[in-house]
């Protein structure tokens, strides 16, 4: 139940303020420029130091579909996904459905030129005469419905009390302060304002007061998070094809980079390459690894089928590889701009033969740039390609963050032998494990060594790099590639967990459905304390072992239809698979702290 | 480098390595088979232009052309990737080090058909390497089947009879925008030769599609893609001569339309004897007509026969300048003040 509701059930008449505590939702149709208004509200709460985050969902569409854009301000610091108590319903299309969803105590934003609206007699109303604002304002004919946008943006921050410096300032980040543009959209603003002012009555009692939650951090998408972890990362080679939700994370590359990554004559130290496929881009990927580049690609699921030959030779020729994949709604074409956590099954042991991948889960914009240095890292120290599994909530809205910390180790270039250094050894073995973690030494192409060359191959060889059909080579090169692997669990990224004493009942989950299981665990101190394990990483380490022995029942909260990492967990753990239950669930949104609750309470209820 | 051969009865060349030093493992390949012939001239001509093994990369896709790469020069760094996907291995490659010297080895299947895509992209891109198809005309590995090269309706004992014409590589090649496009056969070493030298100072890809007769699938003599065949039927564009930059040669004088020189950007030179009158390769148009003109008569020509050495290579137009794999740290990483700064933007 929320505060709207509680409040009606308590007879009050005249509700009380709620104050920095609820969900907005803008209804529009694709294509119409409600971006950059919708993104003006987002950052004006933001500025008014109220924990906020936005999620925008729409269709793939470049023009026309229904797009809806949701904010929720929580005073708690809560941000995930929450059913919206405002409308602004600017999209005829989906109004009538919009405005059914709407809580009671609700309150309607409507563009005065929606025709019959459904009148519901428990919401506010409160219209916005679009036309009659924008009229006279002096733009182009074709920027007309962008500056429309604006009209509800004046009318929102009438009705929650946001005054307009703080707007004029959020639309400027916006414009990049660039003045006309921002004048002429001010000015909608403006009008819609004073117009709100002298001819509507507040009657709702939602409202934002100015909060200190948000100074110092930064607001960012988890794609531009990520990429900036990769410029630090230092990577050099970059390769991609376009697909929805990653092509913002090559975009942000593009952008950084030659800001970034000049060198002292003003050389790019980078490439970037659109491939012609995604074949291509790990083709040029595993080239440049190969060859001594820092190299990655972004893509999203069928991106990763694709890929799948090349990351099976990347695992058996032990080459450096960092593949962003942000997830989205599968199989097939699926549901291509929403969002899951559908390919981590796939992922993990994605290629033909025995192959297994560590994975990064970030699940905050300050994961998304730790781990945009560390899997370049652990790439080239593990000599194998690695994957970091974002999603579409993650990589393509805005999230409030720590500013960054810079990368707290020194750049890991893994085991590669100079030419001294060959000279000193007397040459060496590709495939030999002289160190008993599995890994073993490589040289770079180029290396002025007589005895720097090898032979990189996808079939079968021995420890010197040689074709080998040898039973006793290949079994021997497959049992140090496991080995390695047993090096990756205690390299890549440790849980955080957030042990609670007396639970009996510990939740596992990873990525961006953090934020709603720690609302729901929050909500349920009382009635179902938890603890909470929340994974960086596959392969898992002892950490995680020890968290599913310490309760009766762990549940692997999930946004997918399968349970996939529970899955995984219960083949890990075959000791303990009785107490690993899964708690999955895939709709294309992110799930809500509410669902999370019901289904632990259920869950519980039949254990 | 280091001498590695001591002995001084066994002629070094300027680098100080002999010719043994060029060659790779022993091959596996049929005995007779045109691929064998096409790894001993690289062997040849890698001594005699006197190249640093370490500076070589040689990569391959998948079958028995892109098996070769590992019988010659041993010393240089190899990558047999995957069947169709060497262009784009090779271009990630070059990005990480755009001063190795690269020689790609593919095959008709590889190149014709899984990886037409790559080919044709690679071209495009313009990335600095030497691009060899030993076509054969057949896929050999799995014991026969026609390959994209094959010419519309060759009888062969496995695969019946083929009822689709046939892909031009050259053509093919052309049309993407390669600017070093010939065509030999492997049984003309002296004529392979040649253009590998010219191909290893082009600016950007140099395409080799070289016939080479596979001798257990497609060796009867009226396929045109065996020995027989191909000896009847070879028609040189041109008698080849090349002159590397840095060996100072009195050129002979040249007689008046006998002879084309052409200066690749290196400053090296190859000499065409013209044989085929009025040709000219570097006319787009006129080496299209002339390959087309050749497959209506069921002959094929040998020689340079396109070239184009204006467009920049890839690394050029990336304005690479210090291998990307040889940055530091400090040139990979920027300052901590750097990321402070940038963050001032998203507060």
């Amino acid at each position: 139940m929320n505060v709207l509701e509680r409040q009606q059930e308590a007879g009050l008449a005249t509700p009380t303020p709620i104050i920095n505590d609820f969900s907005l939702v803008v209804a529009t149709a694709n294509g119409t420029g409600s971006q950059t208004a919708n993104l003006t509200l987002l950052r004006s709460f933001f500025k008014l130091g109220i924990p906020v985050h936005g999620k925008n969902i729409f269709p793939s569409n470049i023009q026309g579909l229904p797009t809806w854009y949701h904010i929720r301000v929580s005073h708690e610091g809560y941000i995930a996904r929450k059913p919206s108590e405002i409308l602004v319903a600017f999209n005829p299309a989906t109004a009538h459905e919009d405005l059914q969803e709407l809580p009671s105590g609700g309150v309607c934003i409507y563009n005065a030129d929606l025709k019959n609206l459904p009148q519901r007699n428990d919401i506010t109303y409160y219209p916005v005469p679009v036309g009659e604002l924008i009229a006279g304002i002096d733009v182009p004919v074709k920027r007309k419905p962008y500056i429309a946008n604006m009209a509800y943006v004046g009318v929102v921050a009438w009705m929650l009390g946001v005054s307009l410096e703080v707007v004029e300032e959020a639309l400027g980040a916006q414009f990049d302060y660039r003045p006309k543009l921002v004048e002429s959209n001010m000015q909608v603003v403006r009008r819609a304002h004073t117009w709100a002012t002298e001819n509507l009555h507040k009657q709702d009692p939602f409202r934002l007061e100015p909060m200190n939650q948000t100074e110092g951090l930064v607001i960012m998408t988890g794609n531009e998070a990520g990429a900036l972890g990769a410029v630090f990362g230092g990577v050099s080679v970059a390769a991609w094809y376009p697909i929805t939700p990653s092509t913002s994370f090559m975009d942000a590359l593009r952008e950084f980079l030659p800001k970034l990554r000049k060198d002292e004559n003003g050389h790019p130290t980078y490439t970037v390459i659109q491939a012609e496929d995604e074949l291509a881009a790990a083709g040029i990927v595993m080239g440049a690894g190969w060859a001594g580049a820092r190299a990655l690609t972004a893509t999203s699921g069928p991106g990763i089928s694709l890929m799948a030959e090349f990351v099976s030779y990347g695992y058996f020729t032990e080459i450096p590889a960092v593949i962003w994949d942000i997830q989205r709604v599968g199989p097939s074409t699926g549901l291509p701009t929403r969002t899951s956590q559908g390919d981590v099954a796939f992922a993990y042991t994605l290629g033909h033969g025995d192959t297994k991948h560590p994975i990064l889960f970030p699940s905050s914009i300050e994961e998304c740039f730790e781990f945009g240095w560390k899997s370049l890292d652990l790439a080239e120290q593990l000599q194998t390609p690695v994957f970091v599994l974002s999603d579409l909530d993650l990589g393509m809205n805005n999230w409030m963050g720590q500013p960054f910390e810079y990368p707290n180790q020194p750049m890991q270039r893994g085991k590669v032998l100079n030419a001294e250094e060959l000279e000193a050894l007397g040459g060496f073995a590709r495939y030999k494990d002289v160190d008993g973690d599995g890994i073993p030494y490589r040289t770079l192409p180029g290396t002025p060594h007589p005895l720097a060359a090898y032979f990189t191959r996808g079939s079968g060889h021995n420890e010197q790099a040689q074709y080998s059909e040898r039973a006793d080579d290949w079994a021997r090169n497959m049992a140090r590639l496991a080995r390695k692997f047993e090096t990756a669990r205690n390299l890549v990224p440790a849980p955080a967990i957030d042990h609670h004493p007396s639970a009996k009942v510990g939740l596992i989950a990873y990525g961006t459905t953090r934020y709603a299981i720690e609302e729901a665990r929050d909500r349920l101190a009382s009635q179902l304390p938890t603890s909470f394990l929340r994974l960086r990483a596959l392969p898992i380490n002892q950490q995680v072992r020890d968290f599913v022995a310490a309760h009766e029942r762990v549940y692997v909260i999930e946004l997918n239809h399968d349970g996939q990492m529970c899955g995984i967990l219960r083949a890990e753990m075959p000791d303990y698979a009785a107490r690993i239950h899964s708690i999955a669930y895939l709709d294309g949104l992110p799930l809500t702290a509410r669902w999370v609750q019901e289904r632990l309470l259920q869950a519980e209820a039949n254990a | 480098m280091e001498n590695l051969n001591p002995a001084s009865t066994i002629k070094l060349n300027a680098v100080g390595l002999s010719k043994k030093d060029y060659d790779g493992s022993p091959s596996t390949l049929c005995k007779g088979c045109g691929h064998n012939s096409i790894a001993s001239q690289i062997v040849q001509i890698a001594f005699e232009l006197n190249l640093q093994p370490h500076q070589i990369i040689k990569l391959s896709g998948i079958g028995c052309s892109s098996k070769s790469p590992a019988y010659f020069l041993g010393m240089s760094h190899g990558f047999n990737a995957l069947h169709g996907r060497m262009p784009s291995v090779a271009t990630g490659a070059l990005l990480a080090n755009h001063t190795l010297k690269a020689i790609g080895v593919s095959g008709d299947g590889d190149t014709g058909s899984i990886g037409m895509g790559q080919f044709k992209h690679l071209m495009r891109r313009n990335v600095r390497m030497v691009y060899i198809v030993e076509n054969n005309g057949v896929y050999g590995l799995t014991k026969g089947q026609f390959s994209a090269t094959a010419e519309e309706g060759l009888e062969l004992k496995y695969a019946g009879h083929n009822e689709f014409p046939p892909v031009d590589l050259c053509m093919e090649a052309i049309i993407a925008g390669c600017g070093f496009v010939a065509r030999s056969f492997a049984g003309d070493a002296k004529q392979v030769r040649e253009l590998l030298k010219a191909a290893l100072s082009h600016r950007g890809t140099a395409l080799l599609d070289i016939i080479s007769p596979c001798v257990a699938f497609n060796n009867e003599d009226d396929s045109p893609k065996s020995y027989g065949y191909g000896t009847k039927h070879e028609q040189p564009l041109h008698e080849l001569g090349f002159i590397p930059y840095a060996e100072e040669i009195a050129i002979e004088p040249l007689q008046p339309g006998e002879f084309r020189t052409v200066r690749l950007h290196d400053g090296s030179l190859i000499s065409l004897r013209n044989l085929d009158h009025d040709y000219d390769p570097t006319n787009k148009l006129a080496a299209l007509e002339r390959l087309q003109r050749a497959q209506e008569t069921g002959e094929f020509i040998t020689g340079l026969i396109y070239y184009n050495p204006e467009r920049p290579s890839l690394a050029e137009v990336e304005e690479l300048n210090t291998p990307l794999s040889r940055l530091s740290t400090e040139q990979l990483r920027p300052s901590q003040a750097a990321l402070q700064q940038f963050l001032q933007s998203y507060r």
